[in-house]
């Protein structure tokens, strides 16, 4: 049985945290901010008629393995992504990498995981997670989302990374097969900035980048009519894809800020981008406010005092504000 | 936001763990900072828990009245609903519905049974029962 040296890193968000994590330990540093970033994964996306436990779906970030795969393409690296039919193979195929001495990437149910607390196993099935030894019936497990490293039971993972339903795993395992010894980063994040403040300006559905928030806020203001213990869920269910599922704050926009800080000394003529840094901030201080007063609306005990209007027309004033932090990139590209 | 700022409220629903937030210390240079949580997080999952705790008492009182099989009961406790189940068993919604009649759940086949007691974490035996204890 061999074990690597694996150092465990506390990180914001599963995947670009995995995905950090993965490149360090092959020699190529990378915050998760930069990851994040260079992979073009900030969005934000709202789909009422999709439905996740009863709500839609409220997203700040782009589809799950959006982050592994935007970023492979953008710096070049070679990612071995396999799927398996049935839990048996998934198992063994782990058990041979980890033989072999690789530290491997894993997508899972987070409900399954034994080692989560009762108050945050929700069924949510695209969260990621590095597995990086065994010892008898048990998985090391690196989960950026933890500050340390946790053990989990063979079964119970294999449990986790095989069930069913949106966005199944399918016991998906990754690894990196190629990782660039450098980065081009003039290159690379010219690419990434483009793409991601094009994606949240131009885009050709009014769901998705600046028109979805505003589509969003739009059906805040008509919770109005709506059974209030269902508008006081849904408001909360906002606040949770914003803030409770690893977004590292104000939903990915202080990563971004983050991505957009180390960035400035990496571009040539980056300046700009320090400037676009702080703006960001404000951005996420704002969505900060927002989430303050649907938080006061949910506690309030009598639904009739809560003002939609007020809550639906800042995350409008947030829309503005942010648009103007992509349109000050597209402009200084 | 500034590392100061950061949220220490030791909120209940992180259970002791700490979770990483991107802040700025006195330079105004971004790091991760671990936050104990923030009320404002807190509140909204624990309505998400309660909504949760609310619908499992709910199916188990239907469930204990003979109006509703232990299946019902058991798809909440685990914290699913019709889709996720129906998702998870590979099984049409209209299916499951007829499951959730107790005269019929009481004759289902060995291999469906067995299908849902998979995809809900129990044994066969323990999803044809209710708990003892309703504070299960």
């Amino acid at each position: 049985m061999s074990r690597v040296e694996f150092i465990h890193n506390h990180h914001a968000h599963c995947e670009s945290g995995v995905v950090s994590s993965m490149m360090r330990h092959s020699g190529l540093e990378l915050s998760e901010a930069m990851v994040f970033g260079l992979s073009g994964a900030m969005s934000f996306a709202y789909l009422p008629f999709l439905k996740l436990g009863g709500m839609p779906l409220v997203a700040y970030r782009s589809m799950p393995k959006s982050i592994i795969k935007g970023l492979s393409k953008n710096i070049g690296i070679k990612m071995s992504m396999q799927t398996f039919k049935d839990p048996a193979s998934g198992e063994q195929m782990l058990d041979k990498l980890l033989d072999e001495g690789r530290v491997v990437g894993a997508q899972s149910s987070v409900f399954w995981l034994p080692y989560f607390p009762e108050q945050m196993r929700f069924h949510f099935n695209a969260h990621n997670l590095i597995i990086y030894a065994q010892e008898r019936d048990e998985y090391l497990i690196s989960d950026p989302v933890f500050e340390h490293s946790v053990r989990c039971e063979k079964s119970a993972l294999t449990k986790a990374r095989f069930v069913k339903g949106v966005m199944a795993p399918k016991g998906l395992l990754y690894y990196p097969l190629i990782v660039p010894t450098e980065i081009d980063y003039d290159k690379s994040l010219r690419k990434a900035l483009k793409k991601t403040a094009k994606m949240m300006l131009k885009t050709p559905v009014p769901i998705a980048g600046i028109r979805g928030i505003r589509y969003l806020a739009k059906h805040i203001k008509k919770l109005q009519k709506k059974d209030k213990r269902y508008a006081k869920l849904f408001l909360g269910h906002i606040v949770r894809m914003q803030e409770e599922i690893g977004t590292g704050g104000a939903g990915f926009r202080y990563i971004y800020a983050s991505f957009l800080q180390e960035s400035s000394a990496l571009m040539d003529g980056g300046d700009f981008l320090a400037d676009a840094s702080k703006q960001m901030s404000s951005v996420g201080d704002e969505y900060r406010q927002f989430a303050l007063l649907i938080a006061k609306a949910i506690r309030s005990k009598k639904s009739e005092n809560i003002d939609f209007d007020v809550i639906g027309d800042k995350l409008l004033e947030i829309a503005d504000q942010e648009s103007l932090v992509y349109k000050m990139i597209l402009d200084n590209l | 936001m500034k590392s100061q700022d950061v949220p220490q409220d030791n909120i209940s629903t992180y259970a002791s763990h700490k979770k990483a937030i991107y802040a700025t210390d006195d330079d105004g240079r971004y790091d991760i900072v671990a936050s104990t949580g923030w009320s404002v997080e807190e509140e909204a999952t624990k309505q998400a828990l309660l909504e949760l705790e609310r619908q499992t008492q709910d199916a188990l009182l239907r469930a204990i009245d003979g109006e509703v099989s232990a299946l019902y009961y058991h798809m909440y406790s685990k914290r699913m609903d019709l889709q996720v189940l129906a998702e998870s068993t590979g099984f049409f919604k209209w299916t499951i519905r007829r499951d959730f009649e107790p005269k019929r759940f009481q004759n289902i086949k060995k291999s469906r049974l067995a299908q849902y007691a998979d995809a809900l974490g129990l044994s066969s035996s323990e999803l044809m029962k209710l708990p003892k204890d309703r504070s299960e």
